[in-house]
């Protein structure tokens, strides 16, 4: 019965936690291929970066129409991709390299974006769009959350083998994909990179009201990274993703109503919470197999 | 068009490749990085099914050769021509492979991969695709570690995969960079015996290696590089140690300020 309460009952008597539910869930499903492909193209600071630069699209849009779904959505969208890109060209024509300027740019992105939105908003509206809220989960976000993890499961569908081939060796695909043109853009690879940075940037923004901006990466990353120390194989790391992210979702928001805390940072802290359990227990390269071996096969 | 690439030493008297017909035909190429030739007005033809080993100091400019044939080096000067149909049906192995190999992939995927050209990104791998690959790894001594983790492998047993991965791609021309590096005797015995069996089904292969008795023993063609084109034609003739001489004097006269080249493109 206690367990009822805990569990179960916040989400038969409220209509809000269900429909937050069913947002994390969808976002779950999208975590397992960009989650998993952030983990393995070693771009998970390159999607925390691309959520904080959520941030100022979203403020221009509420600074314009206001708390708006969808114009906030799609400030986000270009702020976003055109950050990534930006740290991209500057890696490219200047010194530094790619980190430095992803750190320029998302510095700039969040500072400014906080700036708009407490001019021109209330504290309350600033938490809701950094860090989520349940009540924030109305019928539209919730198509926009179940519109993006449809989107992105199609996708990876078709970008998949040329995204993996890229992933484990790119030389190969500049000569077998590309003939002789000798440049190194384009190709097969280039095009399934850009597609997947498209994807990543329409999750973070579908999980804009259910996660926040700055915490919607959290449930893309943690569980693929938690997922990284047990799966062997890259549709198993996908699947595994997916199962830790909606554990996180649904933990996440019986522990944010219970203690009435936002959302977002709740389901990140469980996520969180697997990641470190894993660390530990993981059976590839987790801490205690490596610091308790198995004895050692006879050959 | 292009600007002038520095002039080092003017170019040797060209030695010309035995008769037949060209499957790639170099023109007057030169490769150069900051104006710097790496390679430097060559000119010849590998021809259709020959062996050759691509010989020369580290700097010569085998590997840049070798990259601006695939079109991954930018050609300064000059131009490189296939046999008909034949510029995308390249095998190329790099000496440094950029390969993630603690990614989680199997042994039978790699192998796999060599059918992109057939299958691309959306083509459907045949239970005949499947069997090549298999004997693929059969061929390079993988048989019973197809589902293994690539992680799992050694270097000379990654080396065997790619190799494997070569066999499956079945191209016509395949070019190898320094594909015997940093591996066991017997791994090498083995995949020499590969590459000498490709050439005798008719396919052009270079190879770019460093073992000097080795380009002599198995290979009947040699081409020999120190930045400037020294000697191209049987191995014997090529690697004699007047040829030798030039390249190791060649070696040691590289400057940082050399004028520039005044020699047509």
């Amino acid at each position: 019965m206690a367990l009822h309460d805990l569990l179960i009952a916040p989400f038969s008597e409220f209509a809000f936690m269900r429909r937050a539910l069913i947002a994390c869930i969808a976002i779950s499903l999208s975590a397992g291929p960009i989650g998993s492909f952030l983990v393995l193209r070693r771009m998970s600071l390159m999607g925390d970066a691309m959520s904080h630069a959520v941030l100022p699209g979203v403020a221009l849009g509420f600074l314009f129409f206001g708390l708006d779904l969808w114009s906030m959505a799609l400030g986000g969208l270009v702020a976003s991709l055109a950050v990534a890109l930006l740290a991209g060209v500057v890696s490219r024509v200047t010194p530094l390299k790619e980190d430095t300027s992803l750190a320029g740019f998302y510095l700039i992105s969040i500072a400014s974006g906080v700036l708009i939105i407490s001019l021109h908003g209330s504290n309350v509206d600033l938490m809701h769009i950094l860090f989520g809220s349940l009540l924030g989960v109305d019928d539209r976000s919730l198509l926009l959350v179940a519109g993006a993890a449809t989107l992105t499961l199609f996708a990876f569908a078709v970008i998949y083998r040329p995204l993996v081939v890229e992933c484990f060796d790119p030389g190969f695909l500049r000569v077998a994909a590309g003939g002789r043109s000798g440049s190194a853009i384009g190709g097969p690879g280039a095009v399934a990179h850009l597609v997947f940075l498209v994807l990543v940037v329409v999750n973070l923004v579908a999980g804009m009201q259910a996660l926040g901006t700055l915490m919607s990466v959290g449930l893309l990353l943690l569980p693929a990274a938690a997922a990284r120390l047990w799966a062997g194989s890259v549709g198993g790391l996908m699947l595994t993703t997916s199962g830790i992210a909606m554990a996180a979702s649904l933990l996440g928001l019986v522990l944010s109503y219970h203690v009435n805390a936002p959302s977002g940072p709740a389901i990140v802290l469980v996520a969180g919470f697997f990641y470190i359990a894993s660390l530990a227990f993981g059976q590839r390269g987790g801490l205690v197999r490596r610091y308790l071996p198995r004895r050692h096969l006879a050959h | 068009m292009n600007v002038a690439h520095l002039k080092h030493v003017h170019p040797a008297p060209m030695h010309v490749a035995a008769e037949g017909p060209a499957a790639i035909s170099v023109c007057n190429l030169t490769v150069a990085y900051n104006r710097h030739p790496a390679v430097h007005h060559l000119t010849g033809q590998f021809r259709e099914g020959s062996l050759t080993a691509l010989c020369g100091p580290n700097g010569g400019g085998k590997s840049s050769l070798l990259k601006a044939i695939v079109g991954l080096a930018p050609i300064a000067s000059g131009h490189v021509d296939f046999a008909a149909d034949r510029k995308r049906a390249i095998a190329y192995l790099p000496q440094v492979v950029e390969v993630d190999r603690g990614f989680p992939l199997k042994v039978l995927d790699v192998a796999d991969l060599g059918h992109w050209r057939r299958a691309g990104a959306f083509g459907r791998l045949t239970a005949a695709h499947r069997k090549q690959s298999l004997a693929a790894l059969a061929a390079v001594g993988l048989q019973g570690l197809e589902q293994r983790p690539i992680e799992a492998l050694s270097v000379g047993q990654f080396q065997r995969l790619l190799f494997a991965r070569l066999i499956v791609e079945d191209a016509p021309i395949i070019l190898l960079d320094e594909p015997f590096n940093a591996i066991d005797q017997r791994t090498t015995e083995d995949l020499l015996r590969l590459v000498v069996g490709w050439s005798v089904e008719g396919r052009t292969v270079v190879a770019a290696i460093h073992d000097l008795d080795m380009a002599r023993r198995a290979f009947p063609e040699a081409l020999l590089i120190a930045r400037e084109p020294i000697a191209w034609g049987a191995a014997r003739d090529v690697l004699d140690d007047a040829h030798l001489a030039r390249a190791r004097a060649l070696a040691e006269g590289w400057l940082e300020n050399a004028p520039v080249c005044e020699v047509p493109a």
